[in-house]
């Protein structure tokens, strides 16, 4: 099983989308990064926190998953465009027929997954449609 | 830099083989390729061994020494190196033998891929194999490594006139090759219908778009060029070795339906041996779902992108059609014990250029290729074999 310590790192990135903004290059990142892959040594990487709108650019319904994640089948897996331009991979809070791509999202604060019965629970960042 | 030749090939039968230990499906693949190479095990100058995953599947790390060992080679003290890239560490493996040969630094070389999956439950083989993509920005969030694909897949079919029975018949040509290659983990034949009424892994795919879990090892043995007909009649060349890396995560890739390493790979190999598509009689390629090689045609350069569903519905694929991919049955029906896979598929180029494949036999193959890649596409290896 997964270390406490080895997530826990990010648990400001995970709950509030904290990523990263290079002001050398203008370009945002998340997940955040030490070093920006376009500017390199020469990027100035500051934090960013994303408001969490972002579409959804593909989409799977898990049929099949680790054992971690096994009595949550089936879920939505989306990869997730953020509106300032960064992809993450995220799950998506909706029943499977509700997902389409180009669907408007907004960022919700979810249970992730647990160590097993007595392990660590691991929160995070879900995606749900957003109506406005 | 010396030309290269592989001088013997081995290969294990492919499927869940609960009756043999890791040790002896890679000792069974070492033998043949010795054997097929005529050479005793003191000639090895050095080995490199492809492997995923062994510390989770069985429990076992330092695989590079444990398998000069049993190979009975600890006497001899070769150097001995595991080379891992989740389901490309065979084809680079392959490579970084060559690379030994080619610089003159050693002589004969093993290359050499094994894994046994079959050990651990199916949820336990998920997450191993999960840890192809990137853990802490994909896997926490429960993304499995036939989701990431299946997110490919949506997205493909978003942009381009690929049906789903299309995608169906990638698998049924290849367990129609499977079924020609003794062996192939899977040796029957499939309809659409068999691919269409099979349950559901991640939307779009199927569990028979899907490669299975296996155990197996593959070997070969290379040599210079210039010393390769003291050990064979039929020495194969190395025309290429190319390789080429890309974004770990999925997420944040140019395209989300072309995999640019592969691009990379292929463009680089091609200029090394001063070829085009055009001149390849046979591929094998990383069909792990079959997406992936529709992916794969496109992205290697044998047709525009898009148009690959179309031409392997219209049978350009097939053994008998113009470009025959995965005749070996490839990933999905021969099998994919991930370390193993790259080595398998430079194993079957090599029996088609010798003309030894037998049911699967392509009349007069020259030139064969192989593509092997890792996770979802942040590791390719391209290599071009002739005669
Ligand atoms: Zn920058």
């Amino acid at each position: 099983m997964s270390s406490v310590a080895r997530f826990w790192r990010k648990i400001p990135q995970r709950y509030n989308l904290v990523g990263t903004r290079c002001e050398n290059c203008g370009r945002y990142y998340y997940p955040p990064r030490t070093l920006c892959p376009q500017c390199r040594r020469a990027g100035r990487i500051r934090e960013h926190r994303f408001s969490g709108k972002g579409t959804v650019v593909t989409y799977t319904v898990i049929r099949t998953a680790s054992e971690q994640f096994e009595q949550m089948t089936p879920y939505v897996l989306a990869i997730v465009q953020l509106d300032e331009g960064p992809r993450l991979t995220a799950q998506l809070v909706c029943r499977p027929e509700e997902a389409r791509i180009g669907m408007r999202v907004r960022p919700v604060f979810r249970r992730i997954s647990a160590d097993g019965e007595s392990g660590a629970i691991h929160y995070g960042t879900k995606f749900a449609p957003d109506t406005e | 830099m010396r030309e290269v030749a592989v001088i013997g090939i081995g290969c294990t039968p492919f499927g869940e083989k609960w009756g043999s230990s890791f040790r002896d499906l890679f000792v069974q693949a070492g033998t043949l390729a010795l054997e097929d190479a005529g050479i005793s095990g003191e000639e090895i100058g050095a080995m490199y061994v492809g492997n995923m995953s062994a510390g989770r599947f069985i429990e076992q790390e330092h695989i590079g020494a444990l398998i000069a060992d049993y190979s009975g080679l600890a006497t001899a003290h070769i150097p001995s190196t595991r080379v891992e890239a989740a389901c490309a560490s065979g084809g680079l493996a392959f490579r970084q033998a060559v690379i030994a040969v080619a610089s003159g630094i050693e002589d004969i070389v093993v290359a050499a891929g094994v894994e046994k999956m079959t050990d651990v439950g199916t949820g336990a083989s998920v997450d191993a194999l999960a840890g192809a993509a990137d853990r802490e920005w994909e896997g926490f969030v429960g993304a499995t490594f036939p989701g990431l694909y299946a997110m490919i897949a949506h997205d493909y079919m978003h942009k381009y006139p690929l049906t789903r029975e299309e995608l169906a018949m990638v698998a049924v040509k290849n367990h129609y090759n499977g079924a020609r290659n003794p062996i192939a983990q899977f040796s029957q034949e499939i309809t659409v219908e068999t691919v269409l009424s099979s349950p559901l892994v991640a939307d779009p795919l199927r569990l028979f778009d899907c490669s299975p879990i296996t155990d197996g090892a593959a070997a070969v043995v290379l040599a210079p060029l210039d010393r390769a007909r003291e050990y064979t009649d039929t020495p194969v060349r190395v025309l290429a070795s190319a390789q080429a890396s890309d974004t770990i995560s999925l997420h944040d890739r140019r395209d989300l339906s072309t995999l640019d390493a592969t691009v990379v790979a292929g463009k680089r190999a091609f200029q090394m041996a001063g070829l085009t598509p055009a001149d390849i009689d046979l591929v094998e390629v990383h069909d792990c779902f079959t997406i992936a090689e529709i992916l794969a045609i496109e992205d290697l350069g044998f047709c525009r992108k898009g148009e690959a569903g179309r031409l392997t519905r219209e049978g350009m694929t097939a053994l008998d059609g113009d470009l025959p991919v995965n005749t070996s049955g490839g990933l999905k029906a021969c099998g994919h014990p991930v370390g193993a896979t790259g080595i398998k598929q430079v194993w079957e180029v090599v029996q088609q250029l010798r003309g030894e494949a037998g049911k699967r036999q392509v009349d007069g193959a020259e030139v064969g290729m192989t593509h092997n890649v890792g996770g979802t596409g942040a590791t390719v290896a391209v290599h071009i074999l002739g005669v």
